[in-house]
């Protein structure tokens, strides 16, 4: 099949960046998205052209690496899907792509497609540490997790970072994937003793970066590739705003050292 | 970027988070959506009789201790729920600097995406039904006696621009409730698989419940229903 893209192009961060319109004909159906931009790319550099800068990694769906819009769509738009596990075979002859980076501030443009998620990175680091004993491997059911606890915490770890969640959000709000973490943790016995001030933390973080609020209208959830659902969001607002009120200075006096 | 085992108190406050002031404007939300239902509700009494509808604004008037902590509650959450709205509309305008060319909202509804436009219409009826019913200084089609709330309404209605913005803004208010009602228990935490979609439901019928009650008002006037005395 031949398609037509309208492809973002910016060389660097300083660039103002546009939008470039490709023929790409002998398009296979069998091609991942991807391994169709690999053959756009190979023809544009036997050209002596700079090739479309994109993010990859795994090409499995699981590393969170890739990611960009497709006709305003985040990973293209197919249920659980990122854009590297989507297929030629949804596409048809004649198809007509716009293909753009996440938008948002806190996603710095890099080159072309592919941005800068450092402030993911950030986020996660503000949410620190959690207690427990290293050394020796503790016995595997030393302490017990309720099954629906167990359930929504790997629903929340799922996630993969891809930003897909901000991309789509109209706010560029960063809500899906804090709300993931956050209750990832809140979940387990293992996240109890941290668990207001990594909310505190990673919400703090979160808006210093410059992601804006969540205002509920569930695109994120729509777009996300592991389906995380908005409860997650619901989530860490209940454990941000209960910490927020039972925050206290710490005490002087005794103490547990 | 060390492990955050000190928090700084004064780092971000409850209400400089976006979190925080979502939740300043679920809070206000829920103060103002009890006045709207409170304030059908007494409303509607002009379908029974004008005298009945007279001695309740005469009631309201007759504890002004209560009339004015209402009034200056209401007006603080006003002002709060506006604050916050317009705080984290800059928020967002902020955080996507470069557009979309194209952009697809498929999962959302309109009244989700419209909350900043359902808004300012509604406070820009609001200011306006204070100056027409409230102090009286803006009430074209008839006179305007304090005293009098079923002829003011009457009269007012049947100048049929005036029936007419408050219709749409009626509509507008719909959208508002529509998102909002049930947005308000995801922002404080509440989300549940079953109880979620149940409110949201819910949202709908009250939201168009409020709606319809409110509009039946300058209906029934312009129909003739409601004459004044």
């Amino acid at each position: 099949m031949k398609l037509t893209l309208h492809v973002w192009r910016q060389k660097n961060a300083q660039d103002r960046g546009r939008m470039f319109r490709y023929e790409v004909p002998g398009v296979n159906e069998h091609m991942s998205f991807l391994e169709m931009l690999d053959v756009l790319n190979e023809r544009l550099i036997e050209k002596g052209e700079d090739p479309i800068a994109f993010d990859h990694d795994c090409r499995e769906g699981i590393c969170g690496m890739c990611g960009m819009m497709i006709n305003g769509k985040a990973h293209g738009g197919f249920k659980g899907t990122t854009v590297c596990q989507l297929h030629m075979r949804h596409f048809k002859d004649g198809d007509e792509l716009y293909l753009e980076p996440w938008r948002a501030a806190a996603f710095p443009v890099i080159k072309d497609l592919a941005v800068n998620r450092s402030s993911f990175d950030r986020i996660i680091a503000a949410g620190g540490f959690i207690s427990v004993p290293t050394g020796s491997a503790p016995d595997g059911n030393a302490i017990p997790v309720r099954k629906l606890d167990a359930d929504l915490a790997m629903d929340a770890a799922a996630c993969i970072g891809c930003g897909a969640c901000v991309a789509a959000c109209p706010n560029s709000a960063a809500a899906l994937f804090v709300g993931a973490k956050i209750s990832h943790l809140a979940h387990l016995p293992q996240g109890q003793p941290e668990r207001d001030r990594r909310a505190l933390a990673m919400i703090r973080q979160m808006n210093r970066e410059g992601f804006a609020n969540c205002s509920n209208i569930g695109e994120c959830e729509a777009a996300c590739p592991k389906e995380i659902k908005l409860e997650v969001i619901a989530q860490s607002n209940a454990d941000y705003i209960k910490a927020a009120f039972t925050e206290r200075p710490e005490t002087a006096i005794g103490g547990a050292g | 970027m060390s492990a955050t085992a000190n928090l700084p108190l004064d780092e971000l406050r409850f209400w400089e988070t976006s979190v925080g002031k979502k939740a300043v404007m679920a809070v206000t939300g829920v103060l103002l959506f009890g006045f709207v239902i409170a304030h059908l509700l007494g409303n509607l009494q002009i379908f029974e009789s004008p005298e009945k509808i007279n001695h309740y604004a005469e009631t309201l008037r007759s504890v002004p201790v209560l009339l004015w902590g209402a009034r200056i509650t209401l007006l603080i959450s006003v002002c709060l729920h506006i604050w916050a709205s317009f705080a984290l509309w800059r928020l967002q305008r902020a955080a996507r600097p470069i557009p979309y060319v194209k952009k697809s909202n498929t999962h959302s509804t309109y009244a989700s995406r419209t909350m900043m436009w359902s808004g300012p219409i509604v406070l820009a009826f609001v200011i306006y039904h204070l100056l027409h019913f409230t102090f009286g200084v803006v009430h074209p089609g008839g006179p305007f006696d304090k005293h009098n709330v079923y002829n003011n309404v009457v009269y007012g209605f049947q100048f049929w621009p005036v029936s007419l913005f408050y219709i749409v803004a009626m509509i507008m208010l719909c959208y508002h409730l529509y998102h909002g009602l049930w947005s308000m228990f995801q922002t404080l935490g509440f989300s549940h698989p079953v109880y979620t979609p149940w409110l949201q439901r819910l949202a709908k019928v009250a939201a168009i419940l409020i709606a319809a009650g409110n509009i039946s008002i300058p209906v029934a006037v312009l129909a003739g229903f409601i004459k004044p005395v």
